[in-house]
């Protein structure tokens, strides 16, 4: 601003333009110039070379296939023999006794054959596993003691096989395979989310969608004293593989703490922003400290906030919905004040001229004209805290944050991972929809302000 | 004489039945509004009473103790306040770091930004069928939530300012996207015409003659975007790692005995976000004052 001014005093346009230009052409480099030089620096305060080394690509594989994708684990227990079935190895996951997945067939006492992709097969017999392919042979491991033999077609073992004293992996094409001395493992791989729905221990596990229609509509009782279809919600309600409840729940506890904390800072925001704008409040030294206390709640971020609620409160939706509360009282203050600083005293006259009490002054001559300002602010902040309250509910423990976190550090029920991911979208989404909707709906039938 | 008093009984009921009109509508407008308050009451208080029965401690045990946990601290950090300033050196490189990932997920996310508002503004747009799609992967980076890419990239990536930085850069590009668009329609049309009778390509049509308006928004948009990417980088620190927010993180499970160190990044932060607050609401005013 200055240099300008300082070349327009100097006379002679043509200088002055030619030297409008270099400034110009070297800002045009310069800027340039400038975020290079800063990436260059980040490039080594982050050691982004050392991040191409620690990255695990495997781990990103597993992520991928785990969301659309899951594994039975056929497991032959090496040390007390018996042949188990388990959907990602879990335990809700076990089939009960004298159940298989469609893939095995039993072939006599501890004896299974598993049906692979690609032409693969898979014989567990006692604590010897017999692994075909087609183009290559058969693969036998066999675990006697403590030692594991491996016999291959052509006595090399070749680079999908990974084999030492104690372990013994094959990764083929349909399916996979670990031999330990504990137990023979193989891997089944199918698209999916299995037992979503119904988990193995529910009546109605495995049945065709037609099959639950006509069940649902039909009189025969599959439960005792409950109606099929309630028996059906209550089934898929209560999964305890995917856990229904408990996340719908969490789902809306994290919408709860959204809502009861930017209502709740509204509510509190409003009166003092009264006290904190000029032409409500003439007692400058008043204004000045409501002022001071929503710039300290601004600037004491969210996190320490929570920090210091969670300890009081302990984990849960109170503590969120009150940390958004504190936070966004700054917010809603430093807003609504400035919007009442711009609002038209002529209204207020005119309210005032009828004879009306302050009260009324405030509530006709107002309230109608900072509704609208008041009321996007609200549910812009509704929306944006809904993703807040996700992040707030990873850190205090509550709401669908922790859920994901919790799968996360788990590290293995990635397909839960990407069905609370999904989720968190769509309830994102929703929010923005309905407080966009809201915002248009209540905006403009407001326009008469009564 | 007749005719006035003609005049005066045909106006009458007129006048009434624009006031019974009115009285029913502010009626029917003052129950709707009396309605809506008391849905509104019911669910804050349905609300609060659900929140507080789902929440492991209650709410009035809570808002006794909740000067319990500042009081330890404070105390702590009046016995060992001679180490403060030593400790918030000490956090400084971190309080760099957190700042660091706020000013590249700001410069990287405006930069997406520039591309995809410029791609998804009717009129500008290098592909006018493409302006739907653009905006609906504008909405989608704007819908997840930092936490969620970080998390994964956590996993991915390992431990680090990388994932934070990648989470933040994305929200960023979403949310910056969306405002810069609404900068760009009010763009003029004229110079970019100028510019294509001179044989501009898009590129350069873009450059010079649609930045040089917009750019005193755009700057301030993203100065302000800052300011709140700079709180999100402390909070992801905390949830994931890197930065101050993860230095916060251990300090605070240590529980009693490195209250100090709490205190003195809580006093590191606090100022931080003022500063950045402070710089870049005059900036702000100062860009939009230009225009």
């Amino acid at each position: 601003m200055s240099a300008t001014a300082e070349m327009v005093t100097g006379g002679n346009p043509a200088q002055d333009a030619v030297a409008r230009f270099r400034r110009k052409q070297i800002a045009g480099f310069a800027v340039p110039a400038v975020i290079l030089a800063y990436f260059v620096y980040l490039f080594f305060a982050f050691d982004i070379a050392g991040l191409v080394d620690r990255a695990r690509m495997d781990n990103a594989k597993i992520l991928v296939a785990d969301s659309y994708s899951y594994k039975t684990h056929i497991t032959h227990d090496n040390r007390n023999g018996g042949v188990s079935f388990a959907i990602e190895g879990e335990n809700k996951g076990t089939y009960p006794d004298g159940m298989m997945p469609g893939f095995v067939t039993s072939t006599g006492e501890d004896a299974v054959k598993i049906t692979l992709d690609a032409g693969e097969v898979a014989e567990i017999e006692g604590s010897t596993l017999r692994y075909s392919l087609p183009d290559y042979g058969t693969v036998t491991v066999t675990v006697e003691g403590r030692d594991i033999s491996l016999e291959t077609p052509d006595g090399t073992i070749p680079d999908w096989i990974s084999a030492s004293n104690a372990r013994v992996n094959i990764t083929g094409e349909g399916g996979r395979a670990t031999v330990t001395r504990a137990r023979t493992e193989v891997y089944v791989y199918s698209y999916g989310w299995e037992l979503f729905w119904f988990t193995l221990d529910s009546p109605f596990y495995g049945k065709s969608f037609a099959e639950l229609v006509t069940l649902a509509v039909s009189g025969e009782q599959v439960i005792e004293g409950q109606s099929n279809f309630a028996a059906m919600l209550s089934e898929v309600w209560n999964n305890s593989m995917w856990r229904h409840k408990d996340v719908i729940w969490a789902i809306f506890e994290t919408i709860l703490m959204a809502f009861l904390g930017t209502m709740g800072a509204a509510i509190v925001a409003l009166p003092m922003a009264f006290i904190a704008a000029r032409n409500f409040n003439r007692l400058a030294s008043l204004r000045f400290a409501i002022r001071r206390v929503f710039d300290f709640v601004r600037g004491v971020d969210g996190l320490i906030w929570t920090i210091i609620l969670s300890r009081a409160f302990g984990p849960g939706p109170m503590t969120g919905a009150l940390a958004i509360l504190i936070t966004d009282t700054g917010s809603f203050g430093k807003i609504f004040s400035e919007a009442l600083e711009n609002v038209d005293d002529k209204q207020i006259e005119g309210v005032t001229s009828t004879g009306a009490k302050p009260l009324q002054r405030y509530r006709f001559g107002v309230i109608p004209q900072i509704t609208p300002v008041l009321l996007s602010q609200v549910l812009y902040y509704l929306e944006s805290n809904t993703r807040s309250a996700t992040v707030i509910g990873a850190i205090t423990g509550g709401g669908i944050g922790l859920l994901l976190t919790q799968a996360i550090i788990t590290q293995k029920d990635w397909e839960e991972v990407s069905y609370y991911i999904m989720l968190i979208i769509i309830m994102v989404i929703f929010m923005d929809t309905v407080s966009g909707w809201l915002r248009r709906k209540l905006i403009r039938s407001d326009d008469s302000g009564v | 004489m007749a005719d006035t008093s003609l005049a005066r009984n045909s106006a009458a009921p007129d006048t009434s039945a624009i006031q019974d009109a009115y009285l029913a509508m502010t009626r029917t407008k003052r129950m709707y509004g009396g309605i809506m308050l008391v849905i509104f009451i019911a669910l804050m208080t349905s609300g609060f009473m659900l929140a507080d029965s789902r929440n492991a401690g209650g709410f009035w045990d809570g808002i006794l103790n909740i000067f319990a946990f500042p009081g330890e601290v404070l105390a702590e950090a009046r016995e060992k306040v001679t180490l403060i300033p030593a400790l918030m050196v000490k956090f400084f490189p971190s309080l760099i770091e957190t700042v660091n990932i706020a000013a590249a997920s700001t410069l990287i996310g405006g930069l997406l930004a520039v591309v995809l508002s410029l791609l998804s503004t009717r009129g500008l747009a290098r592909f006018p069928t493409l302006v739907g799609p653009f905006r609906r992967l504008m909405d989608i980076l704007r819908a997840v939530p930092e936490i969620v890419i970080a998390l994964v990239l956590i996993f991915i990536l390992g431990g680090g300012p990388v994932p934070a930085m990648i989470a933040i850069a994305l929200h960023t590009a979403g949310a910056l996207g969306k405002l810069f668009s609404e900068v760009n329609e009010n763009a003029s049309l004229k110079p970019l015409e100028g510019l294509e009778s001179v044989g501009a390509n898009w590129t350069q049509r873009m450059i010079l003659g649609v930045v040089p308006q917009v750019a005193p928004n755009w700057l301030s948009y993203a100065l302000l975007r800052f300011e709140i990417n700079i709180r999100a980088s402390a909070i992801l620190g905390f949830v994931g790692s890197g930065g101050i927010g993860y230095d916060l993180k251990n300090a605070f499970s240590w529980g009693q005995g490195r209250y100090d160190e709490v205190a003195a990044i809580f006093i590191l932060l606090f100022l931080t976000i003022v500063l950045f607050d402070q710089l870049s609401s005059h900036y702000r005013n100062k860009l939009v004052g230009k225009v």
